[in-house]
């Protein structure tokens, strides 16, 4: 049994029905391998080993008593560091928030809860979200567990890597410009950002709320599926979550064979600036869909490049009001500099912030202050609705969009550091499809010559997750790609 | 946006309450004139008579049912995450003279 660890939801879900474990053998069995393989990782910022254990032996008596739940009763799932989990510190991996600790649960945690899962640990990430390779964190760097030498991708690195390592059954990640599908991507696992919308951002701390969603990492389309399933809904907590329309059991639909896909290919996907590996192997597993029967469409999103400068205007610019209830006051890092009101704000915030933040910050701020709102914050919401215009255009003649995930695989660490805009053209395929708000999964799509991990998004149409999730289930269930674990 | 963009970095950085190094704004002034011309690439597109999107999808504001207000924590919960706190308030540094 000494690899639980690596085991779907679903397998340890018929394991625990047919009483092959419990709760607690498949929780020592993560606790283990985290307390191995973490000090090369490094992808949690804290754990609580006796709190997951009691949480087991919650499950395990539940299921004894035949009161157990679901899928997901029994199953450690690793949660990213800007979710509040009650009782819990939630830093945001920031100096800002060092001190911090949550005094009540984020939505889609206490939906988990409800569905008997283990909430498990605190992950790595970009300090608040803010980076595409995990190297913003305040307090360490986590490493790709298929090469340590090369980061995670980010902002939710932390959750990308515990997931491919086998340091938790799922994780939960955020997802504002690709912050789930591009680490998803480079560590070889599955990361899904829903629909804006149906999963409540209550317990979120928010950095573009426009774009902000919660969504999971997992090793398999179907086990992601389930934790969507879990998740979804409507929140008095949070105004902009929505009730789903369509299908919503996932997970039992992709027991249904549906099919042949029109599938869309953007060109602009495949142009300057994609490494040739990648370009070949999103090719080949398009090709793949073709033989299936798929029909592929050429389509076009001719303002996908401008993509990237939208989202760097309207994040910033939300992030910049966002972050403004950091001041010192009534939580988070104060400085003991602070003489007035005033240098309580700026000594606390420029003490508190990281480089990245400070330089979104500022950003944001001029793309709002006075004399340049409308040249750049205006003109970047007209241009979103025109980016939201080609992705409707196109979904008028296909049932998903396939592209890479992320033009390059994993780089080394460092190599980006000290030049933002390399960082940030890191998201040119995933941040389209925030600024739309729709549905879009990395699955594994293969490796590069030097056993680094490649990712295929699926591209789906709003509230459309369960033909997102059939059309990369086949791909997955096609090929032996998501069953690959890193040698640690 | 035709000329070469340049930020303010002092007169920014007053208006986002951000106490900054002087090294600090002399890397990040650089970089950022560099994001700020490659955000010149919107210029390329009409947006003659485009409505400005501020979400994804068309949200109206909503009102809370009746007047009933939640469960919330009691007062030392909230205070007692502040920095510095005494008698169930936040302290800050004296604000008027």
């Amino acid at each position: 049994m000494s690899d639980l660890h690596f085991k779907t939801i679903t397998e340890l879900a018929a394991m625990l029905a047919a009483g092959e474990t419990t709760s607690v053998s498949i929780t020592h069995a993560v606790i283990e391998r985290t307390a191995a393989v973490d000090a090369q990782v490094k992808a949690f910022l804290s754990s609580d080993p006796e709190d997951a254990l009691a949480q087991a032996e919650a499950s395990d008596e539940r299921r004894a008593l035949g009161r157990a739940i679901g899928s997901l009763d029994g199953i450690p799932i690793g949660i990213k560091d800007t979710l509040a989990v009650k009782d819990q510190h939630l830093r945001c991996a920031s100096k800002m928030l060092e001190n911090y600790v949550s005094p009540f649960d984020a939505t889609c945690i206490t939906k988990l809860r409800e569905a008997g899962a283990i909430i498990w640990g605190r992950l790595n990430m970009d300090e608040f979200a803010m980076g595409s390779s995990t190297e913003n964190s305040a307090f360490q760097t986590t490493c790709n567990p298929w090469n340590l030498e090369t980061i995670p991708g980010g902002s939710s690195g932390g959750s990308a890597a515990a997931m491919s390592a086998g340091e938790a059954i799922a994780t939960l990640g955020t997802d504002t410009g690709g912050s789930i599908r591009q680490p998803a991507a480079l560590c070889g696992v599955v990361g899904m950002k829903p629909t804006y919308g149906l999963i409540s951002r209550y317990g979120l701390v928010a950095f573009a709320s426009s774009l902000d969603q919660v969504g999971p990492f997992a090793r398999t389309v179907e086990d992601a599926a389930l934790l969507m399933e879990a998740m979804l809904g409507k929140d008095p907590l949070d105004s902009t979550s929505i009730a789903p329309e369509g299908e919503t059991n996932y997970a039992a639909a992709l027991k249904v064979k549906k099919g042949p896909w029109k599938l869309g290919v953007p060109q602009e996907f495949f142009g300057e600036g994609i490494d040739p590996e990648v370009k070949v192997n999103i090719e080949k597993a398009i090709d793949w869909y073709k033989e299936q029967g798929c029909e592929i469409v050429d389509i076009s999103l001719p303002h996908s490049e401008l993509a990237v400068p939208v989202y760097y205007i309207v994040a910033t610019a939300e992030a910049s009001s966002n972050l403004a209830r950091f001041d010192g006051v009534r939580y988070g890092h104060r400085s003991e500099e602070a003489k007035d009101a005033l240098t309580l704000f700026t000594k606390s915030r420029g003490e508190g912030f990281g480089d990245e933040v400070k330089r979104r910050i500022i950003l944001g701020t001029y793309v709002l202050s006075s004399g340049y709102y409308d040249a750049y914050y205006l003109r970047a919401q007209k241009v979103r609705r025109r980016i939201l215009g080609d992705f409707e255009k196109a979904f008028e003649q296909v049932d998903a969009i396939l592209t890479p995930t992320s033009p390059t695989p994993a780089f080394n660490r460092g190599e980006r550091a000290n030049d933002p805009l390399a960082m940030y053209l890191s998201d040119v395929y995933t941040i389209s499809v925030n600024l739309a708000g729709l549905p879009a999964i990395s699955i594994p799509s293969g490796f590069t010559e030097r056993g680094l991990p490649i990712g295929l998004q699926v591209i789906g149409k709003a509230f459309g997750e369960a033909d997102m999730f059939a059309i990369a289930n086949a791909f997955e269930q096609g090929h032996d790609y998501y069953k690959a674990v890193p040698a640690l | 946006m035709s000329e070469t963009p340049h930020i303010d970095i002092d007169y920014v950085a007053k208006l986002a309450r951000l106490d900054m190094t002087e090294e600090e704004k002399s890397k990040l002034g650089a970089q950022l004139d560099d994001i700020l011309g490659y955000f010149d690439k919107l210029n390329s597109v009409d947006v003659e008579g485009v409505e400005p999107m501020a979400h994804a999808h068309r949200v109206t504001n909503v009102w809370r049912e009746g007047d009933q207000p939640d469960e919330t924590y009691a007062p030392e919960i909230l205070t007692g995450m502040a920095p510095d706190q005494r008698d169930n308030q936040v302290v800050v540094p004296k604000v008027v003279e």
